[in-house]
């Protein structure tokens, strides 16, 4: 023990508060980990968001069939050749904000003017890529509601987004992107399975 | 008869006396009662714009209450939360009751919380030396916004189900991390049972616990610096021989009586509200949420309640999702830079001119055209209409440090007056 006539030493003092400091906070931050990661998917949660598959030998051209993958509502459309003709139409295609499909989410396969592996099958997350409500369908052309020049796609009942037969979103909405497009393959000509991603060649 | 009367009046008095003297050697008691109550100097002239900040106290006190009690019956799961709520109004005793009375506080709360804002927003009360005063209660305000939307999940109600959807995938919109944060937030690839019962532990736990801390820190810090008034005037410059505040009377038993008449007159119409109106029209208790959630199936109109449209309308009414989101944060936080964006020498409305008199009323119309805009379908008329009252609203808060400066102010009187304004 020093004498009590021993100057503090301020160097070592101000040493040991930085150093007890930022080990605190160091040890505080490593605790909140835990916590923090708490709140990620469990492990329950990720099992439960397998893949599921789809029968879509009874669906009819122009109609859609909705199934739940991951609580989330995906639209199989089957296209008749004048659904598949409006996404070609330059009328259309002048008004959508992302034509090419550039900044939105789908698989490499999805990627293409139809935006599916088979151009008479639409598969679609029903999600608004807005803030996420489900956009029902007004396939039929020249709506009461969405006006003459209505080529036939999907609205948005929350904000007004409106998206074409494709899904790919008109100018002037409130959403910024495309409906994404899920990992999908087709097992044999009837069946889709959702989550899992096609093998291309 | 009458000496035995005194007699036991003054061995009740001691024995009440040394109780008392027991207690304050070990816990500041009385200085606390004096502090904050008996000997709290308020100015003498608050009027009717003063009854909201203790009836917003008296509105935390009934949903913690009530909570407490909903809490017993309801079952935080998403295959139970929607039949447990129908439970607690049909089969638990006077369950009904307490439900309403929630669900009702949620709105009354907002509304004289609101009003609260509005006086402070009148009189200058965000104004040097309460900065602090006014930020606390913004926290509250933040608070009770995110208390009301993890709440409203609880019912599990298909409105209930997609105002959550909407209002977490607002995080989406932040670049890079949006998705990962959204997943974070639900704890699953959607909304779901994770979600609901991590919202259920946010709503009874984690927010009133911060709320009652910061409706402590909120008072402190007004009983630190001394209530404002209508008049705007500091009413400790001017002290008396007592060296009391000549216009201040202890808040006990003064304004404790006049605050008892408010509560009254509230209680009143809360009363109304919850026995004759609980759905207020659709607007306290949206329709869509008397059906279960149900994940595939959009509302066909989805609106939020009330309290939270006008910054909905903000949110729509731009054509940009980050933009819209950011603007929309901005709207709400916009007030918290209020007491350095008001440049003017005076504090209360009555000595201010005309400009900010037109600039406050004018963002009171947009606030409230911009809560009517967000109840409605956005169709282009009112997506144009909201435009235009967005940039009112902005207006406000962006030219308030020009229009406050150049103001023509009128003299401040050295003592509180009791005239309107």
């Amino acid at each position: 023990m020093s004498s009590e006539a021993d100057p503090i030493d301020g160097g070592r003092r101000h040493f040991l508060l930085v150093a007890t400091t930022v080990t605190g906070i160091a040890g505080a931050a490593l605790t909140a980990v835990p916590f923090l990661a708490s709140w990620r998917p469990s492990a329950r949660a990720q099992a439960l968001g397998a893949p599921v598959e789809a029968d879509i030998s009874k669906l009819e051209p122009g109609a859609v069939l909705k199934v739940n993958w991951r609580g989330q509502a995906i639209y199989i459309v089957r296209r008749t050749p004048e659904m598949l003709a409006t996404l070609s139409s330059p009328e259309v295609k002048s008004n959508l904000r992302d034509p090419d499909s550039e900044e939105s989410a789908q698989p490499d396969y999805a990627k293409n003017d139809v935006r599916s592996l088979k151009p008479e099958i639409l598969v679609l997350v029903g999600v608004c890529t807005h803030l996420g409500c489900a956009p029902l369908d007004r396939f039929a052309p020249k709506d009461v509601e969405l006006g003459a020049n209505w080529p036939g796609g999907f609205y948005c009942p929350c904000h007004g987004s409106k998206f074409d037969l494709a899904g790919r979103v008109f100018k002037d909405v409130p959403a910024p992107l495309n409906l994404p497009v899920p990992p999908y393959r087709f097992l044999n000509d009837n069946v889709v399975q959702i989550g899992t991603d096609a093998e291309v060649a | 008869m009458s000496v035995t009367l005194e007699n036991s009046g003054a061995r009740k008095s001691s024995w009440m006396t040394s109780l008392v003297d027991w207690i304050d050697q070990r816990f500041p008691m009385t200085r606390f009662i004096k502090e904050h109550a008996t000997e709290y100097y308020a100015p003498k002239n608050f009027n009717f714009w003063y009854y909201f900040g203790s009836l917003a106290l008296v509105v935390l006190v009934i949903q913690i209450v009530t909570g407490i009690f909903l809490t017993m019956n309801y079952k935080p799961s998403a295959a139970e939360a929607f039949a447990s709520v129908e439970y607690i109004m049909r089969d638990v005793e006077w369950g009904w009751l307490i439900r309403y009375m929630h669900s009702t506080g949620a709105s009354a709360f907002f509304i004289v919380v609101y009003l609260h804002m509005f006086r402070g927003l009148m009189y200058g009360s965000y104004k040097n030396p309460r900065e602090l005063v006014w930020i606390f209660g913004m926290l509250i305000y933040l608070c009770l916004m995110a208390e009301a939307f993890f709440g409203y999940l609880l019912p599990w109600g298909n409105m209930s189900y997609w105002g959550a959807q909407v209002i977490v995938s607002l995080f989406g919109a932040i670049p890079g991390i949006g998705e990962s944060l959204v997943e974070w937030i639900r704890g699953d690839y959607y909304i779901s049972d994770i979600t609901l019962n991590r919202f259920f532990a946010l709503h009874v736990i984690a927010l009133p616990l911060a709320l009652v801390f910061l409706v402590i820190a909120h008072i402190f810090a007004l009983h630190e610096v001394g209530s404002n008034n209508p008049d705007g005037i500091e009413i400790k410059k001017l002290k008396g021989p007592d060296g009391h505040p000549v216009d201040g009377i202890p808040f006990h038993p003064y304004y404790t009586v006049k605050d008892l008449v408010g509560f009254i007159v509230f209680a009143a119409a809360f009363a109304c509200v919850v026995f004759f109106a609980p759905e207020m029209g659709g607007y306290f208790l949206e329709h869509a949420n008397f059906e279960p959630a149900n994940p595939l199936q959009t509302p066909e109109h989805i609106a939020p309640v009330w309290y939270f449209t006008p910054f909905y309308a903000i949110l729509r009414a731009v054509p940009n999702k980050l933009l819209g989101v950011v603007l929309m944060g901005l709207a709400v936080l916009a007030f918290v830079f209020l007491p350095w964006l008001d440049r003017s020498k005076v504090k209360s409305i009555r000595y201010r001119g005309w400009l900010f008199k037109t600039f406050l009323f004018a963002f009171a119309i947009s606030f409230l055209a911009l809560g009517f805009l967000g109840l409605q379908p956005a169709t282009p008329v009112y997506t144009n209409a909201a435009r235009i009252f967005a940039v009112i609203y902005f207006a406000f808060f962006i030219l308030m440090p020009w229009y406050t400066r150049v103001d023509k102010t009128k003299p401040v009187p050295d003592r509180v007056t009791y005239h309107a304004h």
